[in-house]
Parts: structure tokens; sequence; C-alpha cells
């Protein structure tokens, strides 16, 4: 099976800075992975290097079948990277935006206007520009824009962050259905126990790297449905973790 | 890579309709440029007529750098400038999409300016043919190394400082060959200016090449 990410030894840079330090990851499709660690520990980088952003200086880095350091831009059109600026352009309405980048990226006006349906973000809203957004309704366009270019790898860095709890449910549901219809998510989040109520796995990044868990299939019991949304089978991969230590692997229940 | 350049340019310009940067501001700036010329350079004396048209050109270059500035700010907040990467659009057709926008910025500076010398400096516009050539010769120069030069110091803190210290130097061809030809047109003698307008073509040309070019490269690594 090829996974949707596979990493080796990945070793990214930030000036001189090692933000990833060789991280070994792979992510199986329509696997739904939570990346937990402290401030600083890497993640977002770990998401932007994932999305074709942050070079991969040396190691190993296939995303969706492509070598990052050979063909980037092949991947970045297949991601949707849902990170701490919002994408948006304050002068735009909500469905400038909204359909400007789902244009960009081939996807239709219908995926466009489906999207900020499924956020709320129909009607009037749809045409109030960007900059007299709350910062929760910005967020909302934000995940609109990203779920209309229908991107097979997502990369959700603190996608709870400033939504309501309605906002957040609404993430929730968006995620467990892209899984099931076949995407691969990557989550980052400080927000655990919604984050691993969600995710079938969790892997901690510390000081740049996961040393091993990384690499570390999901656990299953035989025969249990492995990637609870999809209920891809076992393929035999073994827990080898330990909970709370960099490279944990955690289980869907 | 045109589909791409026609959807760049209709989100740029419709930024630019809803925001109006280039009418409320830019443009008041150009003529505001335009009566300190007249201000600092007696108007009863025929300086000011025979300094027109290499003062119009001058104010149009202050003018074109507000509105490059304006069209790389708007990619360099809130990760937009990330987000056009993740985009998939060909690089060649961002470049050529935001060069065609701020060219159409700049035609519409270029007709208020017009009106300005004619009001202010009581210029007589003859020559209508070379002076519509020159201008649309010079403007696609002017965005194609605007833009090349725009995304070059977005990326950079001191973008604001650096765009205007990267490009006057770059454009002095177009300041030169626009003011020559317009010279011409307005000292009725439309034959000397023909081969400005030859080298102003030759300078869009090479820069609207280079960028399709070089703007990628460009976009990753600034």
């Amino acid at each position: 099976m090829e996974l949707a990410v596979h990493l080796r030894a990945a070793v990214s840079l930030l000036g001189r800075f090692p933000a990833l330090a060789g991280v070994d990851l792979d992510v199986a499709p329509g696997e739904i992975v939570l990346i937990q660690g402290p401030n600083g520990a890497g993640k977002t980088t770990l998401l932007r290097a994932c999305a074709g952003l942050v070079p991969v200086v040396r190691g190993v880095a296939v995303v969706l079948g492509h070598d990052l350091r050979v063909d980037a831009r092949l991947v970045r059109r297949r991601v949707g990277l849902l990170g701490h600026a919002t994408f948006l352009y304050d002068d735009l309405t909500v469905a400038d935006n909204v359909r400007f980048w789902s244009r960009a990226c081939g996807a239709s006006r219908a995926d466009a206007d489906a999207a900020m349906a499924r956020l709320g973000l129909e009607g009037r809203l749809a045409d109030v520009v960007v900059a007299r957004l709350s910062a929760g309704q910005r967020r909302r366009a934000s995940i609109a824009a990203m779920i209309a270019r229908r991107p097979e790898l997502w990369l959700l860095d603190e996608p709870h962050a400033g939504l309501d709890q309605a906002g957040r449910d609404v993430v929730d549901t968006l995620v467990r259905d892209a899984a099931a219809a076949g995407a691969t998510v990557l989550v980052a989040s400080h927000e655990l126990d919604r984050a691993r109520a969600l995710a079938g796995r969790t892997v901690t990044i510390a000081g740049g790297t996961i040393p091993s868990g990384g690499t570390t299939p999901p656990v299953l019991a035989s025969g249990s449905p492995v990637y609870g949304p999809r209920g891809r089978q076992n393929d035999g991969w073994v827990d080898a973790g330990a909970p709370g230590a960099p490279g944990e692997v955690v289980g869907v229940p | 890579m045109f589909r791409d350049a026609w959807l760049v340019a209709g989100k740029d310009l419709r930024l630019e309709a809803r925001s109006r940067v280039t009418t409320n501001q830019v443009a008041p700036f150009a003529v505001t440029v335009l009566i300190l010329f007249a201000f600092a350079l007696d108007p009863d004396s025929d300086v000011l007529e025979r300094a027109t048209a290499g003062l119009f050109w001058v104010a149009v270059l202050l003018s074109s750098l507000l509105a490059l500035q304006r069209a790389f700010t708007v990619e360099s907040v809130d990760g937009n400038r990330d987000a056009l990467r993740l985009s998939g659009l060909e690089p060649a057709g961002i470049f050529l999409g935001k060069a065609c926008a701020v060219a159409a910025q700049l035609i519409v500076l270029e007709v208020v300016l017009g009106i300005g010398v004619v009001v202010l400096y009581d210029a007589t516009l003859a020559g209508p043919l070379l002076l519509g050539a020159t201008c649309l010769a010079a403007t696609a120069g002017l965005a194609a190394a605007g833009t090349l030069y725009g995304v070059l110091a977005a990326g950079l803190r001191v973008r604001d400082t650096l765009l205007p210290l990267l490009l006057f130097p770059v454009v002095a061809p177009v300041l030169i060959g626009g003011t020559r030809a317009f010279e011409a047109a307005l000292g009725d003698v439309p034959g000397e200016g023909w081969p400005w307008v030859g080298l102003l073509c030759v300078f869009a040309a090479v820069y609207t090449a280079f960028g399709v070019l070089a703007f990628g490269p460009i976009l990753e690594e600034s």
C-alpha cells in the first residue's frame, strides 16, 4: 500500500535552525493522525513541510506519491493547509475569496458554494467583506476556502482555535467525512481531548524529531477496523509506542 | 497559464474595485505631485511647458510605486503568498495576471495625469497616436518590471523602502523613452518619437519574458 506521507530522517531548516531534525513518519491513506507536542516542537513546520512550503533539505520526504525534494509543486495543489494565517484577502467578500481559491485549484463554483454552506457562510454572510468578519467567522471562511479545493491531504494546525462549540463540531464532522471519503488528515492541536477523539493515532513530536513511533502503524486487534471512520481493515501492524513519550502511538479505541 | 493570468488579474482588479485604493489614494497622490511640480517650477515661465513630458512620467513612476506596493502588500498579509504557492496556479500566470492588473491601474492613472497636465500645465496633446502607443508600451514595461521586483521585495520586512531602490534605476529607460516620445508628440514632430516607442517595446518584451521565466523561482525563494 502506498503511504500518503512517508518521511525518513527528514530535516527542514528555518534559517540555520533545524526545525525538523530528522523526522520519521508514515501515514496511511484515510488515516487521521494527531501530532502533539509542546510549543516550538516542530508541529507547524512538520505540517508546512508536508504541504511543500518548507523545503526538506535532507532525508526522504514522499507525500501523495511525490518526492517533496523534487516536485513539491505537484503535491501542493492536492493539499489543504489550515494554518494560523487565514489565507484570505481582507477586501474581498467571503464568496469572492472561497471562489477564487477553489477556481485556482481547479474546483468548481458549486464546490465553493457547497463549502460555504457547510460552514454556515451562505446567504448574506457570503457577501460580507472579510475585514468585517469576527475572528470565528474568518476561521470558518478559511476552512471553507480549504475544503472547497477538495484536498487529498488535510493539514490542520489548531483547527478548533477561534471557533465556537458549533464551529468545532462542524470541523470534527468535516474531518471525519473527509477521512471516510478517502482523504488523509494530520492534525496538530493542543486541544488534546477533542483531537484524540477525532484521531485514530497520536504521534508526539519533540525537539523537531519523532524518534520512532511515527513509523509505527496503527494498532488494532485482529479483524477490527483500523481507521474507524473509513472502516479500513487491519493490515497487521502492531503498537510499539509508550504512552506519553515522543513517538507515542495510540490506537483507535 | 492564460487561464491563471485571467483569474489572478480578475481577483486583483476586484480587490481594487472594492478597496478603491487607486481611485481614492493613488490618483489624488499623482495629481498632487503634478501640482507640487507646478509650484516648484514657476508656471509663468516656459520651464514648466518644456518639462511637461518629463514631469508627467516622473509622476507616473512615483504613482506606479504605490500601485505596485499595494499589489504585493495584499499578498504579504495573512499568508496569502503561501496560499498562492499552494494553489497550483502557474507562476507565469500569476506574474502575467498581476502585471495586467497593475497595467490597468496605471492606464487609469495616466489618463488622470494626462488631464492634469492639460489643465495645470496648459499642455496641448498633439500626436494622439504616438501618445497612446507610448503610454501602452511604457505601461507594459513598468508593470512587468514592477511586478518582478515587487515579488522580489515582497518577502522582506523592508519591502516598502527597498522596492523604490530596486525599481527606479531599472525603469530609467522607461522614463527616458517615455519622456522623449512625449516631447516629440507635444512638439508636433512625431517622427522623432517612434524610435523611443520601439525602445519601450523592447524593454517591455524583455521584462515580460524575464518575468514569465523568473517569477516562479523568485516566489519560492524570496
